[in-house]
C-alpha cells in the first residue's frame, strides 16, 4: 500500500490496511474460494477415486465385454415389443396408481438377454429379461425391468461390480476363471445362496413361457396413504415347456429370438401380472432372498404382447427402462440396488445415445412378417 | 420498495439470496448425483422440481430487474470492473434460464417423463431424439461448470471489494437496511 496514493474515488474508510491485516484478509478470501471449490470437487467424487460410481460400473461392463458403441451395456441383445395391459381392478385396493383402475393401457417394451455383447449367440443359460413401459392415461409412466430368475445374484452395487469381473471370460481360456468365482462367493455368501437358487430353477423353452420377476421389492401406496411391501411377476399364460437342448440348433445364433418372433406372429402372447404382498419382516432390501411361498398373491391384470419389432425400427431402443420411473402409488423400497440400477442405467443410456448406432442382431428382416 | 438509493430494492435482495442458496444447492446436488449410486434417485427427485422452481424465479427476477432502479456502482469500481460486473450479471441471468431449460429439454429428448412430485409432471418441450439428448446432456454439464466458475468469480470480487478495498460493496445486497453514508458525499 502506497501512502501517497490517494485515489480520488476512495473513501476515507478504505484508505490503508496494514500489511499484516491485508495478508490475513487475502488469505481468508483465498480459503473461502478454495474451500468451496474443494467441497465441490469432493461432492463430485474427484477426490475419492476408489469409491464406486455409476461411471466405474459402466466402465467395468466395457472392460469385460469390450466396447459395443450404440448398444446397452447390459441386456445388449434384444427385440422390441408392444401391446397393452388390461387391468381387472383387483389392484385398486393395493395401490392408488391409475394403472390399476379397470381398463387398458398401451405398453411398449423389450425382451433381451442379460449379456453385454449385442451379437452373442443365444444361450439357454443367459438370463432373459422383459422390460416394459406402461403409458398411463394421465401422462404418467411405469417402467419396469424383470428377469426370469427367482432371486437376484447380488444384494449391492459393490457385489454386482465384483461379480462382473469374477464371472468374466479369461482372455487366455475364453472361460471364467473358477478361482476368481470361488473367491467372490467366499466373500459374498448371500450371492452363493442366491446362485444356488437360480441354478435350481428350471429354465423354460423360450421367452414366451418364462416368468419374469421384479426381484427388487417396491412399495404400493393406497388411497389412504398406507404402504405395502410388494414384489411383482409376469406369469405366462403360455404353457411351460422345459428348455430342450436336443432341439436347439447351434447354427441358429438367434434361436430364442426367432422362436419369440414366430410365436408373436402366430398369436398374441399373454402374461398375468401377479403382485406378491410382503409381510412385516420380509426382506425388502435383500434381492438375493426369496419371500416365503405362502405370501398373498393378487392377479391384477393381463399383459398382451401382439407386436414385435427390431430395435432398428422401434422407439423402445432409446428408452431407459429405469426401475424408478414409477407412477404415483408405486415407490421404491429400501433396496439399495434400485437407486444403483437407476444411476448405472442413466450412465449407460447417456453413453449409447451419444454413439453412432449399429444394426441390431435381430434385424427388421427377421421381425417383419 | 426502499428509499435507500445505495441498496438494491428489497424484493431484488430477497430474490438474490434465495436464488443464491438454490443455485449453489443445485450445483452440489448435481455434482453429487452423477457420482452417486445409493443417493442417485433421491437427489434426482429433488434436482428436477428445484430446477423448475429456479426457472420460475429467474423469470420473476428478470421482470423485477427490468422495473427497478439499481443503486449506482461505488466510485471504487473502475470502468473495466463495471463492465465485468455487468457482463457477469448478464451471464448469470442467462445461465439461470439456460440450465433448467436445457435440463427440461434433455429429459424430453431422452424420452423421460418429467416428474415433479406425486402425479404432477411437465410435458416434453422437445421430441425424443438420441443425438439431441446426448448434446443437451453434455451442454447441461458444461453450463453447470460455467455457472460454478462465474459464481466463484462473483464471490471473490465482492469479497475483495468488501474486505480489501473496504468500499462496503456487499451492503448494496445486504438483506437488512444499511444507512446511506453521508460522509461519502463530503
Amino acid at each position: 500500500m502506497n501512502s501517497s496514493d490517494h485515489n480520488s474515488g476512495l473513501e476515507p474508510a478504505c484508505a490503508k490496511l496494514r500489511r499484516g491485516s491485508l495478508m490475513i484478509r487475502l488469505i481468508a478470501i483465498s480459503l473461502v474460494i478454495l474451500g468451496i471449490t474443494g467441497l465441490f470437487a469432493y461432492t463430485a467424487g474427484w477426490l475419492t477415486p476408489n469409491v464406486l460410481t455409476p461411471t466405474r460400473i459402466i466402465d467395468r461392463f466395457e472392460q469385460v465385454n469390450g466396447e459395443h458403441p450404440g448398444f446397452r451395456r447390459n441386456h445388449a441383445k434384444g427385440v422390441c415389443i408392444s401391446g397393452y395391459f388390461e387391468s381387472n381392478g383387483q389392484g385398486v385396493g393395493l395401490s392408488k396408481a391409475v394403472v390399476f383402475l379397470p381398463g387398458r393401457v398401451p405398453i411398449i417394451g423389450r425382451f433381451a438377454l442379460a449379456v453385454g455383447q449385442p451379437y452373442a449367440a443365444d444361450s439357454a443359460h443367459a438370463v432373459r429379461s422383459m422390460a416394459l413401459l406402461f403409458k398411463l392415461p394421465n401422462g404418467e409412466e411405469w417402467r419396469t425391468g424383470m428377469n426370469n430368475i427367482p432371486v437376484f445374484a447380488v444384494n449391492s452395487a459393490q457385489g454386482f461390480y465384483e461379480l462382473l469381473l469374477a464371472s468374466a471370460a479369461d482372455p487366455a481360456t475364453g472361460k471364467p476363471d473358477p478361482s476368481k468365482m470361488s473367491d467372490f462367493l467366499a466373500r459374498h455368501p448371500e450371492s452363493a445362496k442366491a446362485i444356488q437358487l437360480i441354478r435350481a430353477s428350471t429354465v423354460s423353452s423360450g421367452f414366451g413361457d418364462s416368468s419374469y420377476n421384479s426381484l427388487d421389492a417396491f412399495r404400493f401406496i393406497d388411497a389412504q396413504g398406507s404402504a405395502l411391501p410388494v414384489r411383482w411377476s409376469m406369469v405366462p399364460c403360455q404353457p411351460f415347456e422345459p428348455f430342450n437342448a436336443a432341439l436347439s440348433r447351434a447354427s441358429d445364433t438367434n434361436q430364442l429370438f426367432d422362436a419369440l418372433i414366430a410365436d408373436i406372429h402366430s398369436h398374441a402372447l399373454q402374461w398375468h401380472l401377479i403382485i406378491t404382498v410382503g409381510q412385516p419382516g420380509d426382506p425388502t432390501a435383500e434381492a438375493t432372498l426369496p419371500w416365503p411361498p405362502d405370501r398373498r398373491q393378487v392377479d391384477v391384470g393381463t399383459l398382451t404382447i401382439d407386436h414385435v419389432e427390431s430395435e432398428d425400427a422401434s422407439p423402445a431402443r432409446d428408452i431407459n427402462f429405469d426401475p424408478l420411473v414409477l407412477p404415483n402409488g408405486i415407490a421404491g423400497s429400501d433396496d439399495p440396488l434400485l437407486s444403483a440400477r437407476s444411476a448405472a442405467y442413466a450412465e449407460s443410456f447417456t453413453r449409447r445415445e451419444g454413439e453412432s448406432k449399429n444394426p441390431s442382431a435381430v434385424s427388421t428382416a427377421q421381425t417383419g412378417r | 420498495m426502499t428509499n435507500n438509493p445505495s441498496q438494491f430494492a428489497l424484493l431484488s435482495r430477497i430474490l438474490h439470496w434465495l436464488m443464491a442458496a438454490m443455485l449453489l444447492a443445485m450445483l452440489f446436488i448435481g455434482a453429487a448425483m452423477v457420482a452417486s449410486l445409493g443417493n442417485y434417485h433421491r437427489l434426482v427427485a429433488i434436482h428436477r422440481p428445484l430446477g423448475i422452481m429456479i426457472l420460475i424465479l429467474a423469470a420473476v427476477r428478470l421482470v423485477n430487474r427490468m422495473f427497478t432502479t439499481l443503486p449506482p456502482f461505488p466510485p471504487t469500481m473502475s470502468q473495466r470492473e463495471r463492465f465485468l460486473a455487468s457482463a457477469s450479471e448478464r451471464l448469470l441471468y442467462t445461465l439461470m434460464f439456460a440450465l433448467p431449460l436445457v435440463g427440461w429439454g434433455m429429459l424430453s429428448a431422452g424420452h423421460y417423463p418429467i416428474v415433479m412430485f406425486g402425479p404432477v409432471h411437465l410435458p416434453p418441450i422437445l421430441p425424443a431424439n438420441p443425438t439431441l439428448y446426448a448434446i443437451l446432456r453434455k451442454a447441461h454439464t458444461i453450463l453447470a461448470y460455467l455457472l460454478f466458475v462465474t459464481f466463484l468469480f462473483h464471490l471473490s470480487t465482492v469479497l475483495f471489494h468488501t474486505l480489501i478495498i473496504r468500499d462496503r460493496l456487499l451492503n448494496r445486497m445486504a438483506l437488512w437496511p444499511v444507512r446511506s453514508r453521508k460522509k461519502t458525499s463530503s
